[in-house]
């Protein structure tokens, strides 16, 4: 069943990849989204067998890489961690292709696009249950393909491309971090194995390793190097630049990779290597610092965006800082809690908005909506539950894990923990502000679209339909649902060892911390109320008034402009100073170029020779034989004599 | 004045040398130096039947027969070739025949 759910998608990728042409577009959809569609109850189940009923099982498939000390073999670990992550991938995977099949109707590469979405459901699947760090990376490492190639989808566009290229560059520099890590794992350990990993992690605390000429902590630097990794893949603060311009893909791309699966990979692999940082609490800072930072920043940026799109991505963002701080306080299973319904209600928050975006005829500038709430009541009661969700009204899912989140960065009592716990709390308010200035501007007010795109504006078709209503139920009940598993009483039995959990011990938080979150998300409703409903004029002169501070939200923090100063700038002189005068001059000009050349000229005089009358070849032939007539009456041929 | 091998052979040669000039002086058509070839070969012919007769050998002279068969032959593919010329670029001037020039 286990390796039915992993490799179903990629034969699906296969048929709709090799032979798409032959079985055409429709034929593509319907295995791919039928295959992937099977793999969702099955990950259901395996969910129930090993959560509940803990049947854990470790199933070899191949040998991997044997070389020496390095035995790694390919094998699905299947522990309650790996079975949550199955369900995200295979559940959000199964609706956003069903989904695609509406939305990317009117495209002519379709064969390619679902291609591209089954092989990164199989390399997510992957790397959830990967067995050791090299198959893990070998996860990683696809899905990052994945992301590149569907964002790079409308590959006609330049800025497709350039995002594509952008958010590839990007996971480099975190892809480097995480290959470091596991070298120094290797290094230190001797084997990539988690759990023989985890078993000797405890005696190499307080050990030390050469890095860089200095001796540093072993298992802090191995967890902060693969910390690295996952802030490229998590676009955490620092490496965060790539997602929102990775929104350059579909929409469907963004709710699967961007939103719900492959960004949460460096959640779930901290979470993975959980005994690993649990032994590094230097580490643990800074994922908290780090994800509380993500948090903060990207709910400050996502207030003045105009994209839809971009709004919901530095949303994601931001989720994904959440997750952070609770690992890096040791609420593991708050983390993965707040990752699987952060899952739902992202999801739901993209594919609404493509709907919407389908239904305006590719219109992603909030300026230029407004008023939809009454010719699109289906997607606006969907972006609606999907928005009470993310910004946490009580008793939805967001509610339950982001509450959780807040709470366990408060009990932490430690200074990093109440960083985290201050700007979680205000990044909630202004979750709650720029989610419902989404909603006020897209849906409400008078329309600003033109007369006639209004006019054609249609409800999503029952494909697109029906994986939003999906969506929405987990966006409103898996929460309460799960909400015992994964956090509450039953959480030992339930993850029994495959995260660090501290369970048992209940935090006690003061009631006013518990009402926080949820007193922030009113005031971000408030204000956002008063700033789009009641008085509309009043963001522009802000905007006006606060200028500086509006570009320099709007901008990003201006990282873009910093990191085209530092480094994409030099390096591109770098290679234009490469191109023309170390490839151009010294190559092309001295070596073959300047050898061509020097024979190109001594051919022109030749061929002078050639002037193409018969009688000058007859000439020529005749002197020569003249000649050779000569030599030999003469000289006798050469022969002896 | 008895006529010796040397009178033919100083033909021959006449013969020859002008065959030669008619190749390379002539600047009309390709006509003419066919039919300096021809002269050429003539040449040639003439000095096999007078060294055949000069020796007695008769097989000088069979061998002229053949080589005025295989000239023959020669002239007339030349003529088609030439025919063939003139119908695909409508002149056979020795000096516009130079597709051949660099």
């Amino acid at each position: 069943m286990y390796q039915a759910i992993v490799f179903l998608p990629l034969i699906g990728a296969i048929f709709a990849g090799f032979f798409g042409r032959l079985i055409g577009a429709r034929g593509s959809e319907v295995i791919t989204t039928s295959l992937v569609l099977v793999t969702m109850p099955l990950s259901w189940f395996a969910l129930y067998q090993v959560g509940v009923e803990g049947h854990e099982t470790r199933i070899e498939l191949a040998r991997f890489i044997d070389s020496g000390a390095l035995q790694t073999s390919w094998a699905l670990r299947i522990d309650t961690l790996t079975a949550v992550m199955l369900v995200v991938v295979t559940t959000v995977s199964g609706l956003v292709h069903l989904y695609s099949i509406g939305y990317m109707e009117e495209d002519p590469h379709r064969p390619r696009f679902f291609a591209y979405l089954s092989l990164f459901t199989f390399a997510m699947l992957a790397l959830v249950t990967a067995d050791n760090l090299v198959q893990l990376f070998f996860g990683w490492e696809g899905v990052g393909l994945m992301s590149y190639l569907l964002i790079g989808f409308w590959y006609h566009r330049p800025s497709a491309n350039a995002a594509a290229i952008k958010a590839f560059i990007v996971n480099r520099i975190g892809d480097f971090g995480f290959a470091l890590g596991i070298f120094a794992t290797f290094t230190v350990f001797n084997t990539v194995q988690y759990d023989t990993i985890f078993a000797s992690a405890p005696d190499q605390v307080g050990k030390t390793m050469e890095f860089l000429g200095m001796q540093v902590d072993a298992l802090t630097l191995i967890c902060l190097l693969l910390f690295m990794g996952a802030m490229g893949k998590s676009a955490q603060f620092l490496l965060h630049t790539w997602l929102p311009d990775a929104m350059e893909g579909p929409t469907p791309v963004s709710a699967l990779i961007h939103a719900a699966t492959m960004v949460t990979a460096g959640v779930f692999m901290v979470a993975r290597l959980s005994p690993l940082f649990e032994l590094s609490p230097t580490a643990l800072g800074v994922v908290t610092f780090f994800g509380a930072t993500t948090a903060f920043f990207a709910a400050t940026v996502g207030l003045v965006q105009n994209d839809i799109k971009r709004v919901v991505a530095y949303s994601t963002c931001s989720q994904l800082g959440y997750m952070f701080v609770a690992e890096g306080v040791g609420a593991y299973g708050a983390g993965i809690f707040h990752l699987f319904t952060h899952a739902f209600f992202k999801a739901l928050l993209f594919l609404g908005a493509g709907a919407v975006i389908i239904a305006l005829h590719h219109e992603q500038d909030m300026r230029r909506m407004g008023g939809l709430r009454k010719v699109l009541p289906f997607t606006w009661a969907m972006m609606l539950i999907g928005t009470l969700s993310l910004t946490g009204f009580p008793f939805t899912s967001g509610f339950v894990s982001k509450d959780a989140v807040i709470e366990a960065a408060y009990a932490a009592h430690s200074p990093i923990g109440m960083y985290g716990f201050v700007l979680t709390t205000v990044a909630a308010l202004l979750t709650s502000f720029y989610s419902w200035r989404l909603m006020f501007l897209a849906f409400e007010g008078k329309p600003r679209e033109k007369p006639d795109v209004l006019a054609h504006a249609h409800e999503p078709p029952w494909t697109m339909g029906i994986p939003l209503v999906l969506l929405a139920f987990g966006s409103l009940l898996a929460g309460a649902i799960f909400m015992h598993f994964f956090i509450g009483s039953d959480q030992t039995a339930f993850w029994r060892g495959s995260l660090v959990t501290h369970g048992g011990e209940h935090h006690e938080v003061p009631l006013l911390v518990m009402l926080t979150p949820t007193l922030a998300m009113a005031a971000g409703f408030a204000v956002a109320w008063y700033f789009y409903i009641t008085n509309p004029l009043v963001p522009f002169g802000l905007a006006k008034r606060f200028r500086g501070l509006y570009q320099f939200l709007l901008n990003a923090w201006y990282f873009d402009a910093l990191y085209d100063a530092i480094f994409v700038r030099p390096a591109k002189r770098l290679g234009q100073f490469l191109w023309k005068t170390g490839d151009g001059t010294i190559i092309d000009g001295i070596g073959p170029d300047g050898v061509a050349a020097r024979v190109i000229d001594i051919t022109n005089r030749v061929v002078k020779l050639q002037t193409g009358y018969i009688y000058h070849y007859a000439f020529v032939m005749l002197v020569g034989v003249a000649l050779l007539i000569t030599y030999f009456i003469f000289a006798g041929g050469g022969l002896p004599k | 004045m008895t006529i010796s091998l040397s009178h033919y052979l100083t033909v021959a040669a006449i013969l020859f040398t002008l065959g030669i000039f008619g190749i390379f002086l002539n600047r009309k058509n390709v006509i003419v130096i066919l039919m300096s070839v021809e002269l050429m070969l003539l040449a040639v012919n003439l000095n096999l039947v007078a060294f055949s007769a000069f020796h007695g050998d008769l097989v000088g002279q069979v061998f002229a027969l053949i080589v005025l068969t295989v000239a023959a032959a020669e002239a007339a593919i030349g003529l088609a070739i030439i025919v063939v010329y003139f119908r695909n670029r409508g002149t056979i001037d020795v000096a516009e025949i130079d597709l051949l020039k660099g």
